[in-house]
């Protein structure tokens, strides 16, 4: 039980890692570019709308060049000529980075595996194909369903109250997951009935919010943030149930 | 591996198998709250990106 956890876990973590590095983590990087104010959105309207002020005057001449790409292209042409926000490589960040990251899945691994445990006490088989479905119920519980109220901040995004967004957050997970497992395994109807409840009540009471929007960064870049992050999550959560299944159904 | 055997042989009491899962559970929450929501200064910095990555509520 423990051991499948943990090289799920590790499995699903390692590509999450990737996956990381791969679409989310230069976002990361230039959204607290935006955070600290080395960069500032719409900084120079007056001058070509140069999103980098700083790279146009230190040049010279790329300033029109980079208005003329339009905004999206301009974003990228200005972190190149920053050095920083696509490239960037810090060894220690990084590998704290794949260590978490890899800690974490391992943390989904076993809560998913004590379920595991709990459907198999009640009878019930669990292979892969389980799994997989299991481990797709999991990033809905533990990432999309907190994501439809607390979507995934790009640094340089304000928010609520940290206290009440976690207890959120925790009860949103908690009920979602209930509420799947009951449309799951429920025989009765008041079981779907409740199930459906609890999988809309987080959203009824609705997310801590803010009574205004005072994020520093471009729209562009937190909205590729947040579909990068629940695409990613997908990916790994799918792996993460799929191995853990396989494992089950192999030490059966 | 104690625990996997107590949990599938479902020969074993109920309650123990209850116990372990419980244990399972028990452990992956506390990693999961340790990992994504700890607010220690030195493990936010260094699960900063994770956080982030995760949609966990970060700062």
């Amino acid at each position: 039980m423990v051991s499948g956890a943990v090289f799920a876990g590790c499995a699903a973590g390692l590509i999450a890692a990737l996956l990381h590095f791969w679409f989310v983590q230069g976002l990361i990087l230039t959204g607290e570019e935006f955070e600290s104010g080395a960069r500032v959105h719409f900084a120079a309207p007056a001058e070509g709308h140069s999103h980098d002020h700083g790279a146009a005057a230190a040049d010279g001449a790329p300033a029109d060049a980079v208005a003329a790409d339009g905004a999206e292209a301009g974003h990228d042409h200005a972190s190149h000529e920053h050095g920083v926000a696509d490239g960037g490589f810090d060894a220690k960040r990084d590998l704290l980075t794949v260590a978490f990251t890899v800690l974490i899945y391992v943390a989904y691994a076993f809560i998913l595996v004590a379920g595991f445990g709990a459907a198999a006490a009640a009878g019930l088989r669990i292979g892969p194909l389980q799994g997989l479905l299991w481990g797709i119920g999991g990033y809905a519980a533990f990432q999309l369903a907190p994501a439809m109220g607390l979507p995934p901040e790009l640094p340089g995004s304000v928010a609520a109250d940290l206290g009440a967004r976690q207890v959120w957050w925790w009860a949103t997970a908690g009920f979602t997951a209930l509420g799947l497992l009951g449309l799951g395994y429920g025989r009765k109807v008041w079981v779907f009935v409740l199930a459906g409840a609890a999988l809309a009540l987080p959203h009824v009471i609705g997310a801590p919010v803010l009574d205004g929007y005072y994020g520093v960064a471009p729209p562009e870049l937190a909205a590729a943030f947040t579909a990068r992050v629940l695409g990613v999550g997908l990916v790994a959560w799918s792996v993460l149930g799929w191995v853990a299944g396989h494992f089950w159904a192999k030490a059966d | 591996m104690k625990t996997m055997t107590s949990v599938k042989t479902l020969s074993g009491s109920l309650a123990q198998a209850a116990g372990s899962i419980m244990a399972v559970m028990a452990i992956g929450v506390t990693l999961m709250f340790v990992a994504g929501h700890a607010q220690s200064a030195t493990l936010h910095d260094a699960a900063h990106d994770m956080r982030h990555a995760t949609g966990f509520p970060c700062h």
